[in-house]
């Protein structure tokens, strides 16, 4: 047994070279994910990218045309889905119409013939504060309430995996940022393996211990949601999670784990760790929240630093956020975020000095800014 | 509800600015004058009219006089019960063959067929474009004593088992029970068809997944979910048989015999040839009554406001 297999011993799911064809089309290309039992794991990409297909096969609901799919060890994909380990809260809820609140909740422990249906229910409803409703019908709920007996009503299976498919997607903005606290609350309290299916890389990220974050049916990156915003090692997760600043720029050397690269003369280092390419065309990444503004020259040493002129400034009331276009290449520009920590702002025009630490720069293969902005739109 | 009343006049109400408030009431009321009119004229005088005829006494000769003779109602009773137990007996037989059938079908049409959906539902009202008894005639033809239907099963010897029961008699179909019984199912079979359709093609098939990720097989899937929701269905298309199917006279005067004369061919009789209009009237009378009787019971059993 290797040190994964122990990982993933009792509730922890895993995949292995999952494929789904659609015909000549490819939904899912080839997907390995490793979930820690007991972790709320994201799965975050743009419309069409696989997500569900990814869930659905999980349940069960669709055949894969290749690979594994293991809960505790042991290989689920060829189970019926009621055999499976998991249960799904769909997006649209599905609760049943014509059965009270708690007969919805109850309705998979009935199926099962398991004893002490009352006390399961009720225990599942105190959770989420919702005892009181048990006789109404679902028509009689808010949204969010809704949303909160799909999950109790898998939930009460007590499932190895609980899939998600983008549960808040039907609620507004406020009850979506409280449902997320909410739901990862529930998660902490049972402690169950979560897999929710997101397009929003902010929910992705209050929510999740860890992102896959998925393209084109591929994982692109997965880490936690700090590793992936940090130090991305591909434009799509540069773009998809933030904005970013990117500069073509050229390796010229490696000294023990510091890393040199040359941009129109000036030099940029960045740890060896932080770079995705191998070649000596590169393109240098910093988040625009990072970067610092000087006087010109006035930089402290020891810092990555590149001129230019400001040529746009939006206050934005706790943050300012500037464009700057360095003074070595009129065609690159840096975006910068500023806290709004002192009364003088940087005028449009003025020639200044930006700045970052060496370690807040990550390295991608040319042409990555293209990806990334495309990224940035789809997100 | 309340609201309404302060609503300002809109649409059809802005013409010439009356008195204030008295014609805006009115209104609703003269919008009604047509339909109540009609109810009056075509349902509720005729119906008076048909109560006060089965209450009268005399004949053909003397004339008709009005005598509170409730007697009338017994003698029906006495005379009649046979057809009147057969009307409810066959209509109920042939609702419940029609459900049967239809439910299947609605199933198919709902959640299989695809594109064929449309074409299907024209197939399935099809038959409304040939008149009735011509319909009901062809029966007489498909189930003739000689027909390969009547043969065949007579051959694997379900007739005599027919026979039996009492369904059929002396081998044959046409002319028994069992001919009126699915003479009435046939021509009923699309008004319970269409409210099953209806009720079960708005149902949301991601209830269904959700039952089978609750660990419901499809069998209970379909009895926990898929029927009760489309018990709205079920109920409308029963009453869309039954009632007709019960006062139906047609199938039985084509497809059966003096043996199996429905409540409806007695009044037949007794209006046309026999001309004895007050017991013809008590007897129209006693059916609808024990048809609205029995639907009432049968609404309040399946608790309709629940499920719609
Ligand atoms: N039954 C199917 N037949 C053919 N193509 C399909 C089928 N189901 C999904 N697809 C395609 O597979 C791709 C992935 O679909 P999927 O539903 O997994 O996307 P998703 O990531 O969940 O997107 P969204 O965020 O919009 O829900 C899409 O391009 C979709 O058109
Ligand atoms: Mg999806």
């Amino acid at each position: 047994m290797t040190a994964a297999d122990l990982n993933t011993g009792t509730g922890g799911l895993k995949i292995r070279g999952l494929h789904k064809h659609y015909g000549t089309f490819t939904a899912v290309d080839g997907i390995d994910l490793d979930v820690p039992e007991g972790s709320f794991f994201a799965l975050l990409g743009p419309s069409g990218c696989g997500k569900t297909t990814t869930l659905r096969m999980v349940a069960g609901l669709e055949e894969p045309t290749a690979g594994e799919i293991m809960i505790g060890g042991k290989d689920i994909s060829r189970q019926r889905p009621y055999q499976r380990p998991v249960n799904t809260v769909f997006q649209s809820y599905a609760l049943f119409p014509h059965m009270t609140i708690f007969e919805n909740v109850a309705f998979g422990l009935r199926r099962r013939k398991v004893d002490g249906v009352d006390a399961k229910v009720k225990e599942m409803l105190d959770l989420v504060e919702m005892g009181h409703l048990a006789h109404r019908k679902p028509t009689q709920l808010s949204g969010g309430q809704q949303q909160r007996i799909a999950v109790v009503r898998a939930l009460v299976n007590k499932p190895k995996v609980l899939l998600l498919d983008e549960p808040l997607g039907a609620l507004d903005l406020k009850l979506r940022r409280q449902m997320q606290l909410e739901l990862k609350r529930i998660q902490t309290e049972v402690g169950i393996t979560f897999i929710h299916v997101t397009h929003d890389q902010e929910e992705a990220m209050t929510m999740a211990d860890t992102i896959a974050v998925l393209n084109k049916g591929k994982v692109e990156q997965m880490g936690a949601p700090v590793d992936l915003y940090e130090n991305p090692r591909t434009a799509f997760v540069a773009g998809f999670l933030g904005q970013t600043n990117l500069l073509t720029a050229k390796v010229v050397g490696t000294s023990g784990d510091v890393l040199t690269t040359d941009f129109h003369g000036i030099k940029i280092t960045m740890p060896v760790s932080r770079m995705a390419a191998t070649t000596q065309e590169v393109e240098v990444g910093v988040r625009p929240e990072k970067i610092h503004i000087a006087e010109l020259g006035e930089a402290p040493v020891g810092r990555n630093v590149v001129d230019g002129v400001i040529i746009d400034a939006s206050f934005i009331g706790v943050s300012t956020q500037y464009v700057i276009r360095t003074l070595a290449d009129a065609e690159e520009e840096i975006t910068v975020f500023t806290q709004n920590s002192s009364t003088s702002l940087r005028r449009v025009g003025e020639t200044v000095s930006a700045y970052w630490h060496p370690d807040h720069t990550f390295g991608l293969h040319e042409g990555a800014w293209q990806e990334a902005e495309a990224a940035e739109v789809a997100s | 509800m309340t609201a309404i009343a302060h609503v300002p006049p809109t649409g059809g109400t802005a013409t010439p600015p009356p008195e204030p408030g008295r014609s805006n009431k009115l209104t609703p009321y003269f919008l009604l004058l047509p339909a109540g009119l009609a109810l009056l004229v075509f349902f509720v005088l005729p119906i008076l009219t048909l109560i006060n005829t089965s209450l009268q006494s005399g004949g053909l000769e003397e004339g008709y006089t009005f005598t509170w003779s409730f007697s009338n109602y017994w003698d029906v009773w006495v005379d009649y019960w046979p057809q009147f137990l057969r009307s409810f007996v066959y209509a109920g037989s042939a609702t419940v063959l029609a459900i049967l059938i239809a439910y299947p079908i609605a199933y198919m049409i709902a959640f299989k067929a695809g594109q064929w959906r449309s074409i299907l539902l024209v197939l399935i009202i099809a038959p409304f474009f040939t008149s009735f008894l011509i319909r009901t005639l062809a029966w007489t033809t498909i189930l003739s004593d000689t027909g390969p239907v009547t043969s065949f099963f007579r051959s694997i010897h379900v007739l005599a088992l027919t026979d039996w029961i009492g369904l059929t008699s002396d081998s044959r179909i046409l002319a028994t029970p069992l001919a009126v019984i699915l003479g009435l199912t046939y021509n009923f079979l699309p008004f319970m068809t269409l409210p099953l359709y209806a009720s079960l093609e708005k149902q949301d098939p991601g209830l269904l997944q959700a039952a089978g990720d609750l660990y419901a097989s499809s069998w209970q899937g379909f009895w926990k979910i898929t029927w009760p929701l489309s018990l709205p269905g079920v109920i409308s298309g029963t009453l869309l048989t039954f009632i007709p199917a019960a006062g139906d006279y047609v199938n039985a005067t084509f497809l059966g015999s003096m043996r199996e004369s429905m409540t409806g061919n007695a009044i037949d009789a007794l209006f046309l040839r026999i001309r004895d209009y007050s017991h013809a009237a008590a007897l129209s009378v006693s059916l609808m009554a024990a048809i609205v009787v029995l639907v009432i019971y049968y609404v309040r059993r399946s608790g309709t406001e629940d499920l719609v």
